[in-house]
């Protein structure tokens, strides 16, 4: 079995540890948003654990990523403290971004997230340009860039990896590709079959893997990522992924078939893991469960920290405009 | 009459000058299958099929000048950027392409545009998907600019702005899909003029001017003014390109006094706009300084407990407007939006 070869235990649980963190939190999220606990909007990320968790266990803790609206996966899996990114959902003064930018915002530059984006797209040139950092400042830094299907329809997309490929970055980009942008299906929308095929345009390696397979995924981010550091530039991929629940918390998801959702649910990258660890002896039923277990309690730690974290003081919507001259900046 | 709300009476307005119009087409993200994320477009795609009702990729700019390229050549687009903010991605087709063709051509060339596009805060969505943008617009010349409150309203116009020969960019506020309230919309067609104000209601002693969602704000300011004995006159301007200034005019002269009301930031706001206007031809009506309540200089953060405070609320209109009557020139302004 090559599961063997390849990997040892604790970086097995650690894999499935961490795909169950992000798993536990969207649903803890998306709960409390249907209780109308948490304001505004939510995009869980239930179903594509395997991208997030795969991808950013590939990075070291000074590499960087630059995470989606759909991120909490992301961000939790790139180091991200469970009750910091559940008081910002909460709008707290504990959160992330001290209440100031939500589910879809979550950003702090000490474990390497430089901020999620509402605006689909825009965050691929700016990773891009984290790597031009890498490369200037020598300091060799990778940055991974999440981002998903509707977005590779941007312009952002396209200016972003022809400079990316001409100025040899060291940058990764991870397309999670779940067929939909909103109800949009990929399909009726771009002609190729396969986004990765666009590397080919830009002269880079365009690699497709299986975004419901954790290992599969981190294989391939793993080696993008040694090319990237070895200057040898960016990679594209694509992982051929799928969200379980709607676009948004609530959304009523027309466009597609309860048979569709089923079948994805049917490769569920958890459950595949969970099994081909066990049948390879590398752990046991109850030792999962026993991290089932611990991880649940983490989670819902971390919903009381947020409930119980003080909403920011109202001066507090006057600061942080500028870094500097905030005072004048506002006043006037 | 028939009572229907803000959303509805956008559905309507679409519908029917789809059905009047062959050459009317609809494009954005969602519009067709989903029948766009509001829900304004259900079941367009199936009466009107595919070619007329489009789903386009996340690329704001290329289906915003898309839609551009489609109206030289005599089609009628109503494209939906989903948010306001969105259309920052897509500005170079609005403010560079669409704005310019017609003057540049000399008058040869003319697009017939509408964007239709959901603006403003209250939903706690943060910073780039709650903002008012309308003075981003109206800065450049070329682009029309429309801004309705009420349902009735909002068919009317969308009406006339479908018609219209040149881009338009028709900002409807979100919170209004969402706001119950229905009034009286007539069931045969009707149109409403760009650019002419509507006095929501009458006053002697001072005059608020507001547009989008601000305008219900301002009624209800109006309406606990009242009980205080003060009479406000409430000018919904609607249109804020091109700007009906005889009705604010009027309405001065005779209550000599002015509030301008607007959710989108203050510094740069359209209220600035009206405001210089105002004390340019009217500063010897004048009996106190134009005054604006409107949205503070700051990024719309997500926190619920922050949102709320740096938008206009009735409070506020109310409070300035008080401080304007009682106080005349030497008011101390207490408000902080
Ligand atoms: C520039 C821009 N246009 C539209 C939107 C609205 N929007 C938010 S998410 C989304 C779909 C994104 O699809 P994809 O990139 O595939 O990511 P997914 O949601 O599937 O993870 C859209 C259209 C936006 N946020 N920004
Ligand atoms: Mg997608």
């Amino acid at each position: 079995m090559v599961i063997k070869k390849k990997y040892d235990r604790k970086t097995l649980l650690r894999f499935y540890r961490e795909m169950k963190r992000v798993r536990e939190f969207d649903t803890k999220a998306s709960e409390l948003f249907t209780k109308a606990m948490i304001a505004g909007n939510i995009h869980t990320c239930i179903g594509q654990e395997a991208t997030a968790v795969g991808g950013c266990l590939a990075l070291n803790p000074s590499d960087f990523i630059i995470a989606t609206h759909r991120g909490h996966g992301q961000c939790l899996a790139k180091g991200g403290d469970s009750r910091m990114m559940m008081a910002e959902l909460f709008g707290r003064e504990t959160g992330y971004c001290r209440g100031k930018g939500g589910s879809m915002h979550i950003a702090n530059v000490g474990i390497g997230i430089l901020g999620a984006n509402g605006i689909v797209g825009a965050g691929i040139p700016i990773g891009v340009g984290s790597a031009l950092a890498s490369k200037i400042l020598k300091t060799m830094e990778v940055t991974l860039v999440f981002f998903g299907d509707g977005a590779s329809n941007t312009g952002e997309f396209h200016e972003a990896l022809n400079m990316a490929s001409a100025w040899d970055l060291p940058v990764v980009f991870l397309c999670e590709n779940n067929k939909y942008a909103v109800s949009v299906n990929i399909e009726r929308v771009t002609k190729i079959k396969d986004i990765a095929e666009r590397a080919k345009g830009y002269g880079i390696p365009g690699v497709i893997t299986d975004g419901c397979d954790v290992l599969a995924v981190h294989e391939t981010v793993k080696k993008a990522v040694e090319r990237a550091r070895a200057g040898q530039g960016p990679t594209l991929i694509e992982a051929k992924t799928y969200r379980y629940h709607g676009h948004y918390e609530g959304e009523p998801q027309m466009y597609r078939t309860k048979e569709e959702v089923m079948e994805w649910k049917n490769r569920d990258a958890i459950e595949r893991l969970r099994k081909e660890i066990i049948e390879a002896g590398f752990t046991t039923e109850e030792e999962l469960a026993g991290i089932d277990k611990e991880v649940k309690e983490e989670m819902e730690a971390a919903v009381l920290f947020a409930q119980n974290s003080p909403y920011p003081e109202r001066k507090e919507v006057m600061t942080d405009v500028y870094a500097s001259d905030n005072e004048r900046g506002v006043a006037r | 009459m028939r009572q229907i709300n803000y959303s509805k009476a956008i559905t309507e307005a679409l519908r029917e000058e789809m059905r009047r119009d062959e050459k009317m087409i609809i494009m954005g993200e969602d519009m067709g299958v989903m029948g766009s994320v509001f829900g304004l477009t259900v079941g367009f795609m199936k009466e009107f099929g595919e070619n007329r009702v489009i789903d386009t990729p996340i690329s704001e700019n290329g289906f915003t000048s898309v839609a551009i390229g489609a109206a030289m050549r005599g089609l009628r687009p109503v494209v939906e950027i989903m948010y306001v903010d969105f259309a920052m991605a897509g500005y170079d087709a609005i403010a560079n392409q669409a704005a310019k063709v017609s003057y540049m051509s000399g008058g040869t060339l003319s697009v017939p545009m509408v964007i239709r596009t959901p603006a403003g805060a209250g939903r706690r969505s943060a910073g780039q998907h709650s903002q008012s943008l309308e003075a981003i617009f109206t800065h450049i010349p070329g682009l029309k600019v429309v801004a309705p409150a009420t349902p009735y309203d909002v068919k009317g116009l969308l009406k006339s702005a479908i018609r219209d020969n040149d881009p338009v960019v028709f900002i409807e506020h979100k919170s209004l899909y969402f706001y119950d309230a229905k009034c009286d919309v007539p069931e045969e067609e009707y149109l409403i003029e760009l650019g002419k104000a509507d006095i929501k209601r009458a006053g002697n002693d001072v005059t608020i001017i507001a547009w989008s969602q601000e305008v219900i704000h301002a009624l209800d300011a109006a309406a606990q003014l009242a009980e205080e004995g003060i009479s406000a006159e409430v000018v919904d301007i609607r249109s804020l390109v091109p700007l009906d200034f005889d009705t604010i005019r009027n309405s001065i002269i005779k209550t000599r006094r002015a509030v301008i009301v607007h959710e989108a930031v203050k510094r740069g706001g359209y209220g600035g706009e009206i405001a210089a206007q105002i004390s340019d031809e009217l500063f010897d009506y004048l009996d106190a300084p134009v005054k604006r309540v409107a949205g503070s200089n700051v990024v719309i953060p997500f926190s619920p407990a922050l949102e709320d405070k740096i938008i206009p609320q009735t409070g506020n209109i109310v409070a300035t407007v008080r401080e304007l009557l009682h106080g005349g020139k030497n008011a101390v302004f207490t408000n902080a939006v």
